[in-house]
């Protein structure tokens, strides 16, 4: 008994040290060493000196950082807000279908949510093109018949960059959305239409409640995916500085600064904010669970 | 006045007839609400047929005014030129091998740790459960610096291991990994135990071939998310012939100017092996998707 014991802690450790190994040097440590980082003025590479909250109170009073926070949450407020309300009306649209043209429907509203984000960004890019742009078909009758460079414009950025992430990313909400419609059962439906609710009162009173667990759901992921916003951002700006966002800032101050320190409490601060919404979807998707 | 003339035999027929309207109302919104479905799906699907259309175009047809939905003149210069004066067979070469060392390396890293975790009593396994569960919420962003100081001093930076290292943090994979093999049922694992089989036969002729569907979905969208990673692999590699595809498009929009037939070939070519993957595979990167998000399906 003793020694199958013993085996099967060996056979654990065999099994467990890759895994522990990884954890270790690519995901404990460096989490430790970013706040440890976070209170020192070190470079990128290279030690530094203890300063306290010195990297805190400059990120306070730093500008840019404020900017950067601001787009952040400019950007995930019109990214993930819209993004949940039209996966939701997709997905009733494409629930209806049945088939081979259901899945030709998916398919399209999906497709996108698989492609690399540079792949995203060039396809935009020419849609958007200043000059011949298919785009501006679009935007010129709004504009005075007059062409708009959307994302050399300042205000026009953030929302302009949210509307890809939007179709990007919106396939992803669909296909949770879609499986949390078909857990609906139909026989609850056919009771709604039996005693005569419309279809306005058949989604009000039964769809929305059943599926608002699934609105938790793909509202918080996106929530929590939208915050670590970069990529997009980061190769569609011309003015960085006036569009920047948090990760963005991250990269500026420790790649391109130098300063590893300063790059490291703006880490700890983004790593914060992500916790306590993780912890926010936790509870949200628990209290759920207890009703 | 027809209201009124049609009074008396609307007594007799009227719960039919309202049967009949609302029938007939449920069939017109319903005809409405599919339209406008399809018609969105034509709206969102068209910036990709776009950017593939024109790829196929010559230089002075795309910078024509006006939207043809075809070529007047079908031509694979753009890509040939892409694939004889860019490094993309290289970077695709990069993409390859990173994105299938990213997927070997987590699945069975998360297969033994998912199956140890199950399976075996040993000290110290609901801490690394916990912290599994903790490393959830962890935003990999957050951590690019040290982990570019962390890579540094293992002399990995600009090295493909370089970009490797940090997208083997997993986390999901274990979860799922150890719930799957948490509902097989004990009676196999007894009647195996007694015929004399280890934990490591176990687990490579019982638990994986019965959940051989997951570790199918979960390669494919760890291969995926691997191919399509853009922030880790553009800070660790600052050598174009290291670059991985997503990245080295990025380059060739640089190179060129704006050359949009060629930009979106590059493009194209970099979506190529996803939509290939997701188009094959469609079944099962749903469900990877599913099972990432919390939804066993």
């Amino acid at each position: 008994m003793l020694r199958s014991r013993r085996s099967e802690i060996s056979t654990a450790a065999v099994l467990m040290a890759p895994f522990v190994v990884i954890y270790g040097v690519l995901f404990v440590y460096p989490t430790i060493k970013m706040v440890h980082l976070s209170f020192t003025n070190a470079p990128l590479i290279g030690p530094g000196k203890w300063v306290g909250f010195d990297n805190f109170a400059r990120l306070w009073s730093d500008r840019l950082f404020s900017t950067a926070v601001w787009n952040t949450f400019y950007f995930v407020a019109l990214s993930v807000i819209p993004g949940t309300l039209v996966a939701l009306l997709v997905a009733l649209g494409v629930n209806r279908l049945k088939g081979w043209l259901q899945s030709l429907v998916l398919a399209a509203f999906f497709l996108p949510y698989i492609l690399p984000v540079s792949v995203v960004v060039q396809i935009w890019g020419w849609m958007f093109d200043k000059d011949f742009g298919v785009a501006q078909y679009a935007i010129a009758p709004f504009n005075g018949g007059q062409h708009l460079a959307v994302f050399r414009i300042v205000p026009l950025f953030i929302p302009a960059v949210a509307f890809v992430t939007v179709w990007w990313c919106l396939g992803f909400s669909v296909l949770l959305y879609i499986a949390g419609l078909r857990n609906i059962s139909s026989e609850i439906y056919e009771a709604a239409n039996l005693d005569g609710a419309g279809r306005w009162t058949t989604f009000r009173r039964i769809t929305w409640p059943l599926i608002w667990p699934v609105t938790v759901l793909v509202f918080t992921i996106q929530l929590i995916l939208q915050f670590k916003i970069f990529d997009q951002v980061y190769l569609l700006a011309t003015r960085p500085d006036s569009t920047m966002v948090m990760v963005q800032y991250i990269y500026k101050q420790a790649f391109q600064m130098n300063k590893g320190g300063l790059a490291s409490a703006a880490s700890v601060i983004l790593f914060l904010l992500i916790i306590i919404l993780s912890v926010l979807q936790y509870q949200l998707l628990r209290t759920r669970g207890e009703r | 006045m027809t209201a009124s003339a049609g009074l008396a035999s609307d007594l007799t027929a009227a719960p039919a007839a309202r049967r009949v309207r609302r029938l007939r109302r449920f069939d017109l919104a319903g005809l409405l609400i599919t339209l406008v479905t399809l018609v969105a799906a034509v709206i969102f699907a068209f910036p990709l047929y776009w950017g593939l259309v024109t790829t196929f175009k010559p230089e002075y047809e795309i910078v024509r005014p006006g939207v043809e939905l075809w070529p007047e003149r079908f031509t694979i210069e753009n890509y040939v030129h892409v694939l004889t004066q860019t490094k993309i067979g290289l970077w695709y070469v990069n993409s390859l091998i990173t994105s299938g060392a990213v997927t070997v390396i987590v699945i069975i890293m998360a297969a033994g740790a998912g199956y140890a975790i199950s399976q075996l009593s040993f000290p110290g396994r609901r801490l690394f459960w916990w912290m599994i569960l903790a490393s959830f919420m962890v935003p990999i962003p957050a951590l690019i610096v040290t982990h570019f100081i962390v890579l540094s001093q293992l002399g990995l930076i600009n090295t493909l291991a370089g970009v490797v290292g940090p997208q083997l943090i997993a986390p999901v994979t274990v979860i799922i990994y150890k719930q799957f093999f948490d509902s097989v049922p004990k009676d196999f694992r007894e009647a195996a135990v007694i015929d004399g089989a280890n934990d490591f036969q176990l687990l490579f002729r019982i638990y994986l071939p019965m959940n051989w569907g997951v570790t199918t979905a979960l390669a494919i969208i760890t291969f995926i998310g691997a191919w399509n990673l853009f922030l880790w692999p553009f800070l660790a590699i600052s050598s174009e012939d290291k670059m991985n595809i997503t990245v080295g498009i990025t380059q060739v929009h640089d190179a060129f100017g704006v050359q949009y037939g060629r930009d979106l070939a590059v493009a194209m070519l970099a979506a190529l092996p996803v939509a290939l993957v997701y188009l094959i595979f469609q079944r099962r990167v749903t469900q990877a998707i599913m099972l990432s998000a919390g939804i066993k399906g």
